[in-house]
């Protein structure tokens, strides 16, 4: 296991513990029981998934008749490319990364700097606002649904920010929501790790006579970056999977993200589940693949207020 | 704004029309030479030869590969022929549904899907359709008088166009009958009989799904129009008739006296997985729309037939069919309500339904010209099946108020089918709570 | 858990430290920190906050989205408790969802994570096997309940070997909610191993060797050393367990929008709201009535925020 090239802040250190030692130890019946256990309860949490992409396989006709779970008869890939165009995939992929990246990114910014300025700096009325970011994170969010729609609606944007000439049915309405509603728990998060970072480093860069973005630009973020890839990989994992927001604050099919998309695949009385499958296979690919690139930091980033104080 | 970017341009007038007064005359006072550039932009942009603005926006809930198809070949047509533009916004029907107040509040196409009855009536009354009286001059010819009926808002005036609508009946497939030996039962007491017969075969009787919440309602419909006849259940629909009415209980104890002759597990199923039963041959029947032959194969769909839910009350014989209609409404909102019109005008003509029936098996048009020299033995029986009809009802949720049809109704008939004994307090409650929802809160 | 001897010293140089620190700032400084608290301040407060409290006033209205509004007093609410039937099933659902999370779902991840913490090989493989189901979209988690309960055609049936007596996992309204608890389960385990495992990551390994070198059991070491230095996360645990149970929607939603034995709190707000019937005022009285419990819990986790801030 490699070490990242960055430095990492002593609670994040112990999780990059390199595990090679252990190898050569002799293998113990305990050993044993573990791995046992541990695959057969992999494999069952697995198996659900398995039968999806089993059944995506499969043609309706043949999966109507005898059951879900029954022998192949016909096996193709053919229902990856119908949904990939009847759906029109591309495109909602498309929508979905326009809404979901830069909410992400801005979620991130926003959130180190309010964590940065509340943890470094005895800012006043501190604890008033740690509290005020991390309660609204835990709002239903459906309260907010009516007086939002209505707000948005009277908002007036010139057209190369939003065709629909309001707030209401444009991209930026559901980012705003997404990065107001998301800061909460990120400020929490993000604040937490910070305070592990000794005040040492930001002291030595105040004496070099560093601005305050300089220092948390160019001396608090790098040491953050575990923390931030967890919380991008969960914030991704959440935004993008969000249809409640878009389907609220947008009108217009063509701008709808993939989630909302998957709903074009669920026949107003017909639906072909295992299209669907292939379908839902589809959409989770990408919070499959983010979750997996960035797992290293996943866990070491996430050390939440597990602090040693 | 001093910039005169050419693709700004449109903007502006977009703009000023969404402060100002939106419709009529003003929609055309924007120079001709501005209409090039607005074409590019979203639905409802300016431009326009001559009188009438020729790009019109139309919000589709035909979300569907198959009717998606049908209804761009509609508008292609009405584009080559008229030389009109028209952008097309569609959204999964599921979707749309609900989240059809925002969107005509909101920024609403000029034209949208929607459906006959009071479903229609609803966001006519609360001001957020058009009314299209002068359309229908145009097009009334082309519809018999229950057309016009579930197109008239409760002001009198018309605010929908028919495009095509489907019945509901029992289906069946005819080899399994003839193989049997089973006769159409003409009262309700035959089809008791029939089904103890069928349930002796070993078939299951009735087949029925009500994991949606609303198949139900096709049966609460049926034996509720056959009993109390049709102008009974739009009262009761309206709001204008109790829920405690005994009448009304009526219905739901003969139908818990039919209960043991349905699929079992109804709750659990999806109309497909009943459908899947009556072609695989173990269900006798089939209470539905005729939607349910898109579960059929090929092969087997010249075997399904059907036939009226039979009668109960001798004055009411089978009179009513259920045959809910989708159509086509102007938003208030619209921009541009005259072109709007010319699309609807054509939409209710009976080329443009032609072209739609040839890709779309299950449906009829509403149009009483269309050809249906096309139709399969489904269609054309449906199609004569509602000709007969003296009266045509919607569908619960589509006759009744929206917020109880989906709040109200379907949690109660699904109650009903868990527990068929309690009928009284079941009634009571419907009745307390459509009380204070049609009286506005 | 504060050391109370300690505090007024530590108070006293704070405010030294602060004047020193404010002192510091440039008036650059202090125009990007006031742009870049503020902006997103203004964003919470506005959207979060302010539309919430909106939504308090809308509950006591017949609002429907487009009349005018009318108040109308607590009559949202009287209904509520007295005649929407579906409530009381919802509250008592998310109860059982707060009760099953929170005796099973939580503590099987705990326990997930702790075996995954025992330096074993393809730790990242067991862990992805076991993250994967948070990462899925309503649509997917809808689906593979069809797939597994479906009545007739489900694999779960198939395997019971059920098929002249089949149960109806989905439609039986005794047994629904249990059949989509063990579906949330499945779901919610690996959200708390993966919070689970960066705690123990963060545990002192000398704390872990001092207790064995003292001669405790592997048991004894977890619930005497380990588990107690785990407070903060447990805290922290605790409270997305009883939030995921407050706020549950997605499942059941994807299996039957919420009915016939499946309803919840959250999911009424959206019938009322959201959905065709438009019925504002009342929707946004549940949401009040769910938002108030929520309250309840929020208060506990803040609490416990301050508290060690203070450490």
């Amino acid at each position: 296991m490699s070490g990242t090239a960055t430095a990492v802040p002593p609670a994040a250190k112990a999780a990059e513990r390199p595990p090679a030692r252990t190898n050569r130890r002799p293998v113990r019946p305990a050993r044993i029981v573990l791995y046992t256990f541990l695959t057969v309860a992999a494999l069952g949490w697995l198996a659900p998934l398995l039968f999806a992409v089993y059944a995506s396989l499969r043609p309706y006709q043949e999966t109507a008749k005898y059951g879900y779970l029954s022998l192949p008869r016909h096996l193709s890939l053919h229902y990856y490319s119908e949904a990939w165009t009847s759906a029109e995939m591309g495109k909602y992929f498309r929508n979905t990364l326009y809404i979901a990246v830069p909410a992400v990114l801005l979620t991130l910014f926003f959130a180190s700097f309010v964590a940065f300025a509340l943890s470094r700096y005895k800012i006043p009325g501190r604890k008033t606002l740690l509290v005020m970011f991390t309660a609204g994170n835990l709002l239903p969010p459906q309260v907010m649904v009516t007086p939002l729609y209505t707000v948005y609606t009277k908002i007036h944007l010139p057209y190369f920010m939003s065709s629909s000439g309001t707030l209401y049915d444009s991209y930026l309405g559901v980012i705003a929501i997404h990065v107001a509603f998301q800061t909460g728990f990120c400020v929490f998060v993000l604040y937490n790790y910070m305070r592990t970072i000794p005040h040492e480093l930001t002291e030595a860069a105040i004496v070099d006579g560093a601005s305050a973005w300089r220092q948390y630009w160019q001396v608090i973020m790098p040491l953050t970056r575990p923390a931030l890839g967890a919380l991008g990989t969960l914030e991704f994992t959440w935004i993008y999977n969000d249809f409640l927001w878009a389907l609220v604050l947008m009108s217009s099919g063509d701008k709808l993200p993939v989630t909302s998309a998957l709903n074009n695949l669920r026949g107003e009385f017909f639906t072909d589940y295992n299209l669907l499958a292939a379908g839902s296979v589809l959409v989770a690919l990408p919070t499959l693949i983010v979750f997996f690139a960035l797992q290293k930091q996943f866990v070491s980033g996430l050390t939440l207020g597990a602090n040693k104080g | 704004m001093n910039k005169s970017l050419p693709h700004q341009l449109p903007l502006m007038s977009r703009r000023s029309l969404l402060r100002g007064a939106v419709v009529g005359a003003s929609a055309f006072a924007v120079p001709a030479a501005l209409a090039a550039c607005g074409s590019s932009s979203s639905g409802g942009s300016s431009g326009g030869s001559g009188t009438v603005n020729k790009n019109v926006s139309f919000g589709s809930n035909y979300s569907d590969a198959v009717p998606k198809k049908a209804l761009g070949d509609v508008m292609a047509k009405f584009q080559t022929d008229k030389g009109f533009t028209v952008a097309v916004n569609t959204v999964d029907h599921n979707s749309f549904q609900e989240n059809i107040t925002r969107y005509l509040k909101g920024s609403p196409d000029d034209v949208f899907t929607w459906f006959a009855g009071y479903r229609m009536q609803y966001f006519a009354a609360q001001g957020l359709a058009t009314p299209i009286d002068d359309v229908w001059q145009s097009i009334g010819s082309n519809y018999s008088d229950a057309f016009a009926k579930a197109s008239t808002g409760q002001d009198g005036k018309k605010y929908f166009v028919p495009f095509y609508n489907y019945p509901w009946a029992l289906f069946y497939r005819k080899s399994v009958w003839q193989a049997k030996g089973y006769q159409i039962p003409k009262t309700v007491d035959e089809l008791k009989t029939l089904c103890a017969k069928m349930q002796a075969d070993g078939l299951s009787p009735i087949g029925f799904a009500d994991k949606d919440g609303w198949p139900a309602m096709g049966t609460f419909d049926q034996i509720n129009m056959r009993m109390n006849g049709y102008d009974f259940h739009v009262n009761l629909m309206a709001g204008k008739q109790s829920w405690t009415d005994p009448k009304v209980k009526n219905v739901f104890s003969l139908w818990s006296s039919l209960l043991p002759y349905h699929q079992k597990g109804a709750l659990g199923l999806t109309w497909q997985e009943a459908a899947q039963s009556l072609a695989a041959k173990k269900s006798g029947m089939y209470l539905l729309g005729s939607f349910v032959a898109q579960q059929f194969s090929a092969t087997d769909l010249p075997d399904l037939d059907f036939f009226a839910f039979p009668q109960i009350d001798a004055q009411y014989g089978t009179d009513a069919v259920e045959a809910p209609i989708d159509g086509f409404m102007i938003s208030k909102k619209a921009k541009n309500v005259a072109g709007a019109k010319e699309l609807l005008k054509f939409l209710g003509s009976t080329d443009a339904q032609n072209i739609y029936l040839k890709t779309d098996p299950s449906d009829v048009g509403a149009n009483s010209k269309v050809d249906t020299s096309a139709y399969n033995a489904i269609q054309k029986k449906s199609a004569e099946f509602i000709g007969a009809a003296k009266q045509i009802s919607q569908f619960l949720d589509r006759d009744a108020n929206p917020t109880f049809a989906s709040t109200v109704a379907i949690p109660a008939l699904q109650q009903f089918l868990n527990k068929p004994n309690d009928i009284d307090g079941l009634l009571k409650n419907m009745d307390a709570q459509a009380k204070t929802i049609y009286a506005g809160g | 858990m504060t050391v109370p001897s300690s505090v007024t010293q530590a108070s006293t140089e704070r405010v030294t430290a602060r004047r020193r620190r404010l002192g510091r700032f440039t008036r650059r400084d202090i125009v990007i920190l006031s742009i870049l608290l503020a902006i997103p301040v203004l964003f919470d407060l506005s959207l979060i906050w302010a539309t919430t409290a909106a939504s308090i006033g809308l509950s006591f209205s017949n609002y429907n989205g487009v009349t005018a509004i009318q108040w109308i007093g607590g009559r949202n609410y009287e209904q509520i408790f007295t005649i929407y039937e579906p409530f009381w099933r919802a509250v008592r659902n998310n109860l059982l969802w707060l009760g099953v999370l929170g005796l099973i779902g939580t503590p099987l991840g705990l326990f997930f994570a702790v075996l995954l913490d025992k330096k074993i090989r393809f730790t990242r493989f067991y862990q992805g096997l076991f993250y994967m189901p948070v990462v899925l979209s309503l649509a997917v988690v809808g689906f593979i309940a069809q797939l597994i309960y479906s009545r007739d055609y489900g694999v779960l049936n198939s395997l019971l070997g059920r098929a002249d007596h089949p149960t109806d996992w989905l439609g039986d309204p005794s047994i629904n909610i249990w059949a989509i608890l063990a579906a949330v389960v499945w779901r919610h385990t690996g959200y708390v191993m993966i919070l689970y495992l960066a705690g123990l990551k963060a545990v002192d390994p000398a704390l872990k060797e001092a207790a064995v070198i003292d001669g405790a059991n592997e048991r004894q070491t977890f619930f005497r050393v380990v588990f107690p230095t785990l407070r903060p996360i447990n805290i922290i645990v605790l409270v997305i367990t009883v939030i995921e149970a407050l706020r549950a929607f997605d499942i059941v939603y994807a299996v039957n929008s919420g009915r016939n034995g499946l309803e919840l709190l959250s999911v009424l707000v959206t019938q009322n709201i959201v959905g065709e019937a438009s019925r504002i005022g009342f929707g946004s009285a549940i949401a009040v009535i769910l938002l108030a419990t929520s309250l309840g819990f929020v208060i506990v986790y803040l609490t416990q925020i301050i508290r060690e801030d203070r450490q």
